[in-house]
């Protein structure tokens, strides 16, 4: 399953990365505090949150998430969008709340593989 | 960009209600407890939840604005026949952009308040979209004041 | 559903509020941030967080939150153990991360907030 996938099932809004849709997702990741984020992550995992700082560029690029969804109508701050822009990282964007759209998602791609 | 409070609200400005509570810069094991005392204050007094709800908003947030960065602060509570008024005033470093202050996701907060879960720049966003009129003001070195006033008789219940 | 049924999908421990299992709920929120809880939840839903500060228990009080389950297997302070017996909050704690926890429950029939919640303007 690739983000381009995700991307069309949830009607997401994609602010950057637009030709890296096709990053496989191996699971999600619900959370906003930057420090449970770095812990528990994993590679290629879909990271949904409402933290729109700069920071989170930073935290998906280290841990090499799949890419980011800022949920329940949170926009990205400018300097956030300029980031993923330039790292090329995939930064969607939904209307749904967290728990909804982590509910679709994991539908999608079925628990987290060991 | 923010509504200014232009005046009285009401030729007749007769308290029903008028309640003072100060509030302790740094004291999180505190903070919320008046937002908790306003919510019952109100439903005890029949008003109905979404304004409950919108008046507890903003007393959390503007109290945990005053608790993460301020010395001290005080929250007034006043009701009117068709208001309700509510005021966070602090004694603390002040705002210097206030414009910049109320960007979502503007935030000047610690990593300790951040790992509690607050400081992720939306309070002002809150208080402001959970009022009817909203009005701000700062002093630098001084402190910043709120004044909020939500109408009892929401537009969908009219 | 009942919360003892959220308590067997999550394989949660029911840390506050085991007399309080037969409640019903049906909605449910997942942040980490208490500005969005508190912008958010619909009342009545339960609270996926990461967070285990006592905070947590004012603005579910605050909220009229029906319970919080606490995930990543992340344990609470006692000082928010206490406030919750004390607000008659159900805390349950449960290994699984908010994305599976989620998964999980809206794989059951657990709907997340949607509907709009008291002052919803935005101005611009």
């Amino acid at each position: 399953m690739n983000i381009e996938t995700i991307v069309q099932a949830l009607q997401l809004s994609v602010k950057s990365g637009r030709d890296r849709l096709g990053v496989e997702v191996r699971g999600g990741y619900v959370g906003d505090l930057l420090s449970d984020v770095m812990a528990n992550s994993r590679e290629g995992d879909l990271w949904i949150t409402r933290q729109i700082h700069q920071n989170i560029v930073a935290v998906a690029s280290l841990k090499d998430l799949a890419g980011i969804i800022l949920v329940r109508g949170a926009e990205p701050a400018a300097d956030t969008l300029e980031k993923a822009v330039r790292e090329n990282i995939p930064l969607l964007t939904a209307d749904l709340p967290a728990f909804e759209i982590a509910g679709r998602i994991y539908q999608m791609i079925g628990p987290r593989k060991a | 960009m923010w509504k200014r409070w232009v005046g009285p609200v009401s030729s007749c400005k007769k308290w029903l209600f008028n309640e003072t509570f100060s509030v302790q810069g740094g004291n999180f094991d505190d903070a919320g407890r008046i937002s908790g005392n306003i919510k019952t204050i109100l439903k005890e007094m029949g008003i109905g939840n979404d304004v409950v709800r919108m008046a507890a908003v903003i007393t959390y947030e503007s109290e945990i604005n005053i608790v993460s960065y301020a010395r001290q602060g005080m929250i007034r509570l006043h009701m009117l026949p068709e208001h309700i008024e509510i005021e966070a005033v602090d004694e603390g470093p002040g705002i210097s952009d206030i414009r910049l202050a109320m960007q979502q996701g503007w935030s000047t907060a610690t990593d300790k308040i951040r790992e509690m879960g607050f400081g992720a720049g939306m309070g002002l966003n809150n208080i402001r979209n959970f009022s009817d009129i909203f009005h701000i003001s700062s002093d630098v070195g001084s402190g910043t004041r709120l004044k909020m006033i939500i109408h009892i008789q929401q537009e969908q219940d009219r | 559903m009942l919360l003892r049924e959220v308590q067997k999908i999550l394989d949660a421990e029911v840390l506050v509020g085991a007399e309080k299992l037969d409640m019903e709920v049906h909605t449910a929120f997942g942040a980490d941030l208490m500005s969005d809880v508190l912008a958010f939840a619909v009342s009545g839903c339960i609270l996926l967080t990461g967070l285990t500060n006592p905070q947590i228990i004012r603005t579910a009080d605050v909220l009229d939150i029906a319970a919080i389950v606490i995930v990543r297997g992340k344990k609470p302070f006692p000082e928010t153990l206490r406030a919750a017996a004390d607000k008659k909050i159900p805390i349950l704690s449960t290994k699984y991360i908010l994305f599976e926890s989620a998964g999980r429950l809206y794989e059951k029939g657990i709907v997340g907030c949607v509907e709009k919640v008291g002052g919803s303007r935005v101005f611009l």
